[in-house]
């Protein structure tokens, strides 16, 4: 296969000034990240600051009602909220040790960002994170978190003043600041070597599931399931089970978010609505018009809200190994009601969209099943727009 | 008689003892109709070769000058199939060699095999691609040059003698050396690395170095021991253009180095 491809997906479209910086960082993933030393670095980080590993939980209110044993994998409980933070570590560890003293990155709804500022200030780089003006007014909370961990917010004003263009920014900074600066690339797409990187790094949380899972049901799951934005969460749970031979019958489920679900309306499902085509340095699927120009995305959870997604679930999507399917605004909003209702967790929207699926689908699990679903990130971040669409939280009736 | 190739043209402007001149305009801006006027002007005010901007909703190498251009172009409902199509319907053909600059999807989307026949058609004799790398492209090479379009390449301050070589092997028309670890848009000063990536580029490449990105005036080149065989400037003439001036008054003091 073609370097930085899953079959036909992946590649570096971007341009020759960022290729420098790209060939370092490949270098560094195949000479430092395997290094014991690196990974001995690395799991305490990752236990001692971040609080890995992170539980499995079974729902037993929502398994009763289901019919069938539901499970979650708590990377809600991760430090600074969501699976984020697996992959900023690494990068932030990847790139002191490549020598660089500052980290860039954009964000969304600001997780990565905020992920990022903290693993800069753990491990004292610089850090400056692009977010679209529009994200940089509706997560002011998140704003000012980054600020206090002593990272330089800059609002990107151009195109959509979304995700998309904050992504934008921040590979034009990189190929001014590339020799001191690492681009810390907040999910599993852009231009190689960030997919396989951000797996990697992120592949963590399958590989403890697989293990827990078995500890504790004595078997592997029936099914798996995780939403898919750019797809970092997804593919760190799927990529263990996809690779191993004794998981071939678990069924891995991606869930893209389908926006507000009426016709023809702005979504973020690339793999079920776009086609294949070229931004941020990868050929994905991509939601486009007819003339290959990127169309705005949406959907209520901030983080799902990118009309690309990473290689290699295009290229899962075409094997057929993983299925997606979408879930719309409505279905992931219930959801959030009903986990923090009757199990007592609040779920980022991003992790609610996976749950939603289960919900509105129990007839996709036979009787006794054990259905694992990864809650990849807390939901008080959500709390404003959750109360704009659910009675309850204003005291009114559920 | 043929047309003479882009090589032939920067050539021809050395002949005449003066670098050759490469002015680029986003297709379709400031709108359809000042967008034909001013490649008209163009062609009649001394540009030997004329890079037309393919607008992208997405430009990462472009500053916010060509950004703004090329969004502005969106909206007035630019595409390629329209730009095609307009370019040969032309009469009287344009003097000057054409060159499309444009992101790599826009292409792709429209199908690289028509793209090479449409383009050659419309008149045009190279294309560059500004974030379609070398490991990339040869998909696109390998239609462009059966059709007679160059594919140019595009190389930096940061990149290295091997790298270059590389380019070289593939290289045709021109080589457009970028003079900043940036992206487009005018500036005062060339930075010093914009020089010896001249040099290294006009050492390692057979083909005319055109130097492009932050160029407004003759003089950032004027003081260069190893001056590019052609300059290249966009968002200068964008914001000329934006702001009213005319195309004759912007080149100019392009027309006396």
């Amino acid at each position: 296969m073609k370097k930085g491809y899953f079959g036909d997906f992946g590649g570096q479209f971007v341009p020759e000034l960022l290729i420098p910086p790209l060939l370092e960082l490949e270098e560094a993933c195949a000479s430092i990240l395997p290094s014991p030393e690196f990974q001995e670095k690395l799991g305490d980080l990752l236990r001692n600051f971040a609080g890995r590993p992170t539980p499995l939980t079974r729902c037993d209110a929502l398994s009763g009602e289901l019919g069938f044993e539901l499970w979650l994998k708590r990377e809600d409980l991760l430090h600074t909220g969501a699976h984020k933070m697996n992959n900023t570590l690494g990068q932030a560890l990847l790139a002191k040790s490549m020598g660089k003293t500052r980290l860039l990155a954009e964000t969304g709804a600001g997780q990565h960002g905020v992920a990022t500022a903290a693993a800069a200030a753990r491990l004292g780089l610089g850090c400056s994170i692009y977010m679209g003006a529009t994200d940089v007014e509706r997560q002011a909370s998140n704003v000012a978190r980054m600020r206090l961990l002593g990272a330089r917010v800059i609002a990107v004003r151009s195109g959509t003043r979304t995700l998309k263009d904050a992504i934008n920014e921040a590979l034009r900074a990189w190929i001014a600041e590339q020799s001191d600066t690492h681009y810390c690339f907040g999910t599993a797409a852009g231009p190689h070597p960030f997919p396989t990187l951000v797996r990697d790094l992120q592949s963590v949380i399958g590989a403890e599931s697989l293990s827990q899972i078995r500890e504790r049901a004595g078997r592997l799951p029936d099914a798996v399931l995780a939403c898919v934005g750019g797809g970092s969460n997804a593919i760190g749970m799927f990529y263990p089970f996809a690779r191993d031979p004794a998981a071939d019958g678990v069924r891995l489920i991606g869930i893209e978010a389908g926006g507000t679900g009426e016709p023809g309306c702005y979504n973020s499902a690339p793999i079920n609505l776009g086609r294949p085509g070229v931004l941020h340095g990868q050929y994905s699927m991509l939601l486009q018009d007819e003339h290959g120009q990127v169309l705005p995305s949406h959907s209520v959870s901030a983080g799902l809200d990118y009309p690309g997604v990473g290689p290699e679930h295009s290229f899962l999507a075409s094997t057929g190994r993983v299925k997606y399917h979408v879930v719309n605004d409505a279905s992931a909003l219930r959801a959030y009601a009903a986990l923090s209702r009757k199990e007592g967790i609040i779920p980022a929207l991003e992790s609610a969209h996976a749950l939603a699926w289960v919900l509105d689908n129990p007839g996709a699990f036979s009787a006794g099943s054990l259905v694992l679903v990864n809650l990849s990130g807390r939901g008080d971040k959500d709390l404003d727009i959750a109360a704009r669409h659910l009675p309850i939280m204003q005291g009114g009736e559920a | 008689m043929k047309a003479p190739d882009l090589r032939q043209r920067i050539e021809k402007a050395n002949a005449e003892g003066r670098m050759a001149r490469i002015p680029f305009l986003t297709a379709g801006f400031p709108d359809k109709e000042r967008f034909f006027s001013a490649l008209r002007e163009l062609d009649g005010n001394g540009a030997d070769i004329i890079e037309i901007g393919v607008p992208f909703s997405d430009p990462v190498a472009d500053g916010p000058v060509v950004e703004e251009a090329s969004r502005r172009a969106l909206e007035n409902g630019v595409n390629l199939p329209w730009l095609l199509e307009s370019l040969a319907s032309l009469s009287p053909p344009l003097k000057a060699g054409l060159v499309l600059m444009g992101y790599y999807n826009p292409f792709l989307q429209y199908g690289l095999g028509r793209l090479a026949r449409e383009a050659a058609r419309a008149g045009a004799q190279g294309v560059i691609v500004p974030d379609l790398p070398l490991d990339e492209d040869s998909p696109l090479r390998d239609v462009l040059r059966p059709a007679g379009l160059n594919l140019i390449p595009l190389v930096g301050p940061n990149t290295g003698e091997k790298r270059m070589a590389a380019y070289a092997e593939k290289g045709e028309g021109y080589v457009y050396v970028v003079s900043v670890m940036g992206t487009t848009g005018a500036r005062d000063l060339l930075p010093p690395e914009a020089e010896s990536a001249v040099a290294r580029a006009r050492r390692i490449f057979p083909l005319p170095v055109a130097l492009g990105f932050g160029l407004q005036n003759p003089a950032q080149v004027a003081g260069m021991k190893e001056k590019p065989q052609a300059v290249v400037f966009g968002s200068a003439l964008l914001r000329c253009l934006e702001q009213g001036g005319s195309v004759k008054d912007f080149m100019a003091p392009w027309l006396k180095g």
